[in-house]
């Protein structure tokens, strides 16, 4: 295959970059997305110029370090599959294909297509974790989970933190992402304790980072390559206005003093 | 942070304004919609029906009240989101191919606007007579509708605004009960009943000024 690259060029530190156009010759089908830019960055090289940087680890779909917009796709044509997943048999000889970043004022661009991610996991340490004393291991079966329940919950965790949802959300917003890491969570007895105060401090964290809100416009999920529903915003949202109503965690600490 | 803060500084809470508002609005709108069918029925219902509604100001104008606040309310709730949703993407992508957003979902902002622009008119048209593109005559609504449908500049800004509307309702009946936590994923029988309502609620409306301009309704 012959492909026409569109890619997005900017410099370690610079603010600004652009487009840049390459040409892909005698592309296999068979590679990967990632492969096929592997083969460019090798001729980049071989001519002196500087390689396409791109974030990757596992190249099988799991870890979540992958990612780009893809003729203005996030992750690509492909359903339900990281960048690293897709190959080029989803395109056609002659194809132009644009590559960009993920586009948010929470995602500043590291180097090229490197974006910088951190604003995530800030997310998750604002309440994405329950409070436990650590030691062994506990018995599995010491606290008995309803199967429907341990099901919907691990829906939630399947979330690899990839920010695909931010990128394809025309509000930058970051709602899915934090909607699976306290859906999670709130599915489990583990979860209970901190449910109310979890909730509001990770939503909080979300726009303090410059993420956009939610308006129903359902991007993320067609985006998000573990396919999490958009429902767990939903989930989101009841528990955020329940613990404004109820507020049991600050109110059983005001009772405590 | 107080308790109920939240509702005037998050996007969740903002958003929770917005989708009550706009339910309380669409419960009016409905109400107006059935209302206006009594035009089909006659003329003298009609203005009897008015003529009930302005014999009660006791009901009106807490309703009026009530309204003003809701609209003032969405009105600065979504356009505080849609500041701070505009801000999170400074710089966009060259190339963008939407997937599972609609036509209205991407232009509920500039169909809302569009609605506020129309119920300036209309209320300044109709309920004050102040903009008089047609003789006003004060208890004859049947009569104010027709005259004031037969000039087509009038009745295709009423058409376009309520198709402007029925996209509104479209997306905004399908979020609000989201936003407020109430939809229930796993019932999905009712799931096209905010699509029922906006397509009803935009069928009433548009309605009147075609069958005016049809010759349906006239003096």
């Amino acid at each position: 295959m012959n492909l026409t690259l569109y890619v997005w060029r900017q410099p370690a530190g610079s603010p600004s970059g652009q487009l840049v156009k390459y040409d892909a010759p005698d592309i296999s089908p068979d590679m990967s997305f990632l492969e096929m830019l592997d083969v460019t960055n090798e001729r980049l090289i071989a001519r002196g110029e500087q390689p396409i940087a791109f974030d990757h680890d596992c190249r099988e779909g799991i870890c979540g370090s992958c990612g780009m917009m893809i003729n203005g796709v996030a992750h690509g044509p492909m359903k339900g599959t990281a960048t690293c997943q897709l190959h080029m048999r989803s395109f056609k000889d002659g194809d132009t294909i644009y590559i960009e970043p993920w586009r948010a004022r929470a995602f500043p661009v590291i180097k090229d297509l490197v974006v910088d991610r951190g604003a995530l996991d800030r997310i998750v340490a604002a309440g994405g974790y329950i409070s436990v004393s650590t030691g062994s291991a506990p018995d599995g079966n010491a606290i008995p989970v309803p199967k429907t329940d341990a099901d919907a919950a691990m829906d939630a965790a399947a979330c690899i933190g990839c920010g695909a949802c931010v990128a394809a959300c025309p509000n930058a917003s970051a709602m899915l992402f934090t909607s699976a890491k306290v859906g999670h969570l709130k599915m489990l007895p583990q979860g209970q304790p901190e449910r109310g105060r979890r909730v509001l401090a990770m939503e909080a964290q979300m726009e303090a980072e410059g993420f956009g809100g939610c308006t129903w416009h359902g991007e993320c999920e067609e985006a998000c390559p573990k396919e999490i529903s958009i429902d767990w915003i939903v989930e989101l949202y009841r528990d955020y206005i329940w613990a404004t109503v109820v507020r049991r965690e600050e109110r059983a600490a005001e009772a405590a003093i | 942070m107080t308790r109920f803060g939240v509702y005037f500084r998050s996007t969740v809470g903002r958003k929770a304004v917005a989708a009550v508002t706009g339910v309380v609005m669409v419960l009016f709108i409905i109400q107006h919609a059935l209302g206006n069918l009594l035009i089909y029925q006659s003329a003298a219902n009609l203005n009897r029906y008015a003529a009930f509604l302005k014999d009660k100001p006791g009901i009106v104008w807490p309703v009026r009240i009530i309204l003003l606040a809701a609209v003032g309310l969405h009105v600065w709730a979504v356009l505080s989101l849609a500041a701070q949703n505009r801000a999170a993407r400074p710089v966009g992508y060259a190339k963008r191919t939407p997937q599972a957003s609609t036509l209205a979902s991407r232009n509920i902002l500039v169909t809302g606007l569009l609605l506020l622009a129309f119920i300036v008119f209309h209320v300044l048209h109709f309920t004050t007579g102040t903009i008089l593109p047609s003789t006003h005559m004060p208890m004859d609504v049947y009569g104010n509708v027709v005259r004031g449908f037969r000039i087509w500049w009038v009745s295709l800004f009423y058409f376009v605004a309520m198709v402007g509307l029925g996209m509104h309702l479209y997306h905004g009946l399908w979020g609000s009960p989201r936003t407020l936590g109430v939809e229930n994923p796993y019932a999905p029988a009712h799931k096209p009943i905010p699509q029922i309502i906006a397509i009803v609620v935009w069928a009433l409306f548009t309605s009147i000024p075609v069958a005016v301009v049809i010759g349906y309704l006239h003096l």
